[in-house]
């Protein structure tokens, strides 16, 4: 035994690389949302919900159908600004908090695991938890009223899906820099709850009340896109309701007429709206004193 | 010469205005079982956060298997193993599931799950979820998790809070055959008693500071506690300087040097004596006795 621990530390130690503890730590994550019923619970929300507007809304375009698969994005979409970024906040604000509440952080620290190594397998146990949800969600409704409607109606969807889960991984970021930020988990899912308010409730009434209070026209155009880019809701609601079939469908597509955020300037904006706050948690979190 | 494995020198940590560690030097060697001990609050567990790399000192150095824990000293930490003091590990999961999680990070196979779980003697519960396991039955797996991989530095945080007799002298086995193994075992505790016999060497920390380093015997020598005598006479007892025990035995605390000589006169006349006790400073005694000179 004594020998075989002795031949064995080197290659530890050669091996330390940390793509594999990442991957260690998200199978671990996803085994236990697997367990509480964590995917579960999301994935059958997401798909009751998801069910229950695709029918509804598909019900005043009647048999015409056309663009049936477009109503149903659409709708997913404004059901996936409200609550993706609240699943991905409770899924990620009790990360850190939760295991150094638990005792388990400062263990899991004793092992030759890297900081950044946690805070990179978590998100990436979380992101597959949330993808998951959100395809197969989704999937079921789209699947459910529009499985014969065309290439195009499945692209927008498909888009509209992969853009859900991006907005996802923008507030599992936000939420795992909260987790690092404080040190209970009740601060955390206070915090969490705070930020779902601020940028999905609150940040869009206060743009909404300066564009009326400026009349529409007076705000210089780049502004608005600033504004606009300041929140991943906002990003998002560009992203998925400004262009295409869905985009004549909604309001937004009057905006997105006069904005110069292309769609892939807004997908670049999401991806820095993940990385930045994982940078930032990392940053913390390596600095640290447990 | 043993080989040192844990190195504190100079260490001074501050956290903001308290301070938890004062100007501390330790050595830790292969082989040994080393005591702990002080009151909640005194800086052990500061220290084992320094000593793995957790926390780094404000000044001085710290040295784990021969280089910084918290810098170049990382991929040291295989070859560490670690018991917390308060830890839950997630009760939807099973004992395995738990115990192979920290093996992989480790990078130990499935292979050593099994003697794992047999050397705690939780074969038969390893499958079952941790939310049905008492908490004896906790504190292995985390014993458990701690000596995956023949860690050569062991460091338990109050390892036997909790636990039934029994499990402490299973508990204290396994430490010792650790140590026989030569790795170096750390226990931090201030349940004195149970420690006696255990630990080859006791260091008492207060208020941050060593205040004292150095096998039991050589603790009691310095600090030359009176060892007490008990008697129970035969017949008729007057002799003087005894103290009168309600059971009608009497006792007498004596100097270490006068043990011998006042031993030998009682026993020149057996027939008086019907029984002979002696009773050693205990290392509460011996703790008790050290924080009060190092008050005073």
């Amino acid at each position: 035994m004594t020998a075989t621990a002795e031949a064995g530390l080197p290659t530890a130690a050669r091996r330390e690389m940390p793509m594999p503890t990442i991957l260690i730590l998200a199978v671990r994550e996803i085994r236990e949302g697997m367990r509480n019923r964590w995917v579960l619970a999301t994935t059958l929300l997401l798909a009751g919900l998801a069910l229950t507007l695709a029918l509804l809304g598909s019900a005043p375009v009647g048999t015409v159908g056309a663009s049936r698969l477009d109503v149903v994005t659409v709708s997913l979409a404004s059901l996936t600004i409200f609550l993706v970024p609240l699943i991905a906040l409770l899924l990620s604000h009790d990360a850190i908090a939760g295991e150094a509440e638990r005792g388990t952080l400062i263990l899991l620290l004793a092992y030759p695991v890297r900081r950044s190594a946690v805070l990179l397998g978590k998100f990436t146990g979380q992101l597959a938890i949330l993808a998951f949800a959100t395809i197969v969600g989704y999937g079921v409704a789209a699947l459910a009223v529009g499985w014969n409607l065309g290439a195009a109606g499945w692209r927008a969807f498909g888009a509209m899906t992969g853009a859900s889960i991006l907005l996802g991984a923008v507030f599992l970021a936000l939420g795992l820099l909260a987790s690092t930020l404080v040190r209970q988990r009740s601060t955390a899912g206070g915090v969490a709850i705070g930020l779902w308010l601020f940028f999905v409730l609150l940040y869009d009434m206060a743009f909404l009340g300066l564009l009326v209070a400026s009349g529409g026209h007076s705000l210089p155009p780049l502004l608005i896109d600033s504004l606009l880019a300041l929140n991943p809701a906002d990003v998002y609601r560009l992203l998925t309701l400004g262009s295409g079939g869905a985009g004549g469908l909604t309001g937004i597509s009057a905006l997105a007429e006069h904005t110069s955020l292309t769609p892939p300037v807004l997908l670049a904006v999401l991806v820095a709206w993940t990385a930045a706050p994982l940078a930032l948690a990392a940053a913390i979190f390596a600095r640290r004193e447990l | 010469m043993t080989e040192t494995t844990v190195a504190l020198r100079g260490v001074t940590k501050r956290y903001g205005p308290i301070v938890a560690v004062v100007d501390l030097d330790l050595e830790l060697h292969a082989g040994e079982v080393i005591a702990l001990v002080g009151h909640n609050g005194a800086g052990k567990t500061t220290q084992i956060k320094m000593i793995l790399g957790l926390a780094r000192p404000t000044a001085g150095t710290v040295e784990l298997l021969g280089a910084n824990p918290a810098g170049d000293g990382f991929g040291l930490r295989a070859a560490v193993g670690y018991l917390p003091e308060n830890v839950s590990f997630n009760l939807a999961l099973t004992g395995r599931e738990t115990l192979g999680f920290y093996a992989r990070l480790k990078r130990l196979d499935a292979s050593h799950l099994d003697p794992a779980f047999t050397a705690v003697g939780l074969d038969g519960a390893a499958d079952r979820a941790i939310g049905t396991y008492s908490k004896g039955m906790r504190q292995r797996l985390g014993l458990a998790q701690a000596l995956l991989g023949q860690p050569r530095v062991l460091i338990l945080d109050e390892p036997t809070s909790g636990l039934d007799p029994a499990l402490r002298r299973d508990f204290y086995a396994i430490v010792a055959a650790r140590a026989a193994e030569g790795a170096t075992v750390l226990l931090a505790s201030h349940a004195l008693t149970e420690l006696e016999g255990r630990a080859d060497r006791v260091v008492i920390v207060d208020r941050g500071v060593k205040i004292a380093d150095g096998s039991l015997d050589e603790l009691r020598r310095l600090a030359r506690l009176p060892v007490t005598v008990r008697i129970r006479p035969t017949g008729p007892f007057a002799e003087r300087g005894w103290r009168r025990l309600a059971d009608g035995s009497f006792e007498q605390a004596v100097d270490a040097v006068d043990k011998l000589p006042l031993l030998s006169r009682l026993l020149a006349e057996p027939s008086s004596i019907a029984d002979i006790a002696l009773i050693e400073p205990t290392l509460d005694d011996l703790y008790a006795h050290f924080l009060r000179r190092d008050a005073a």
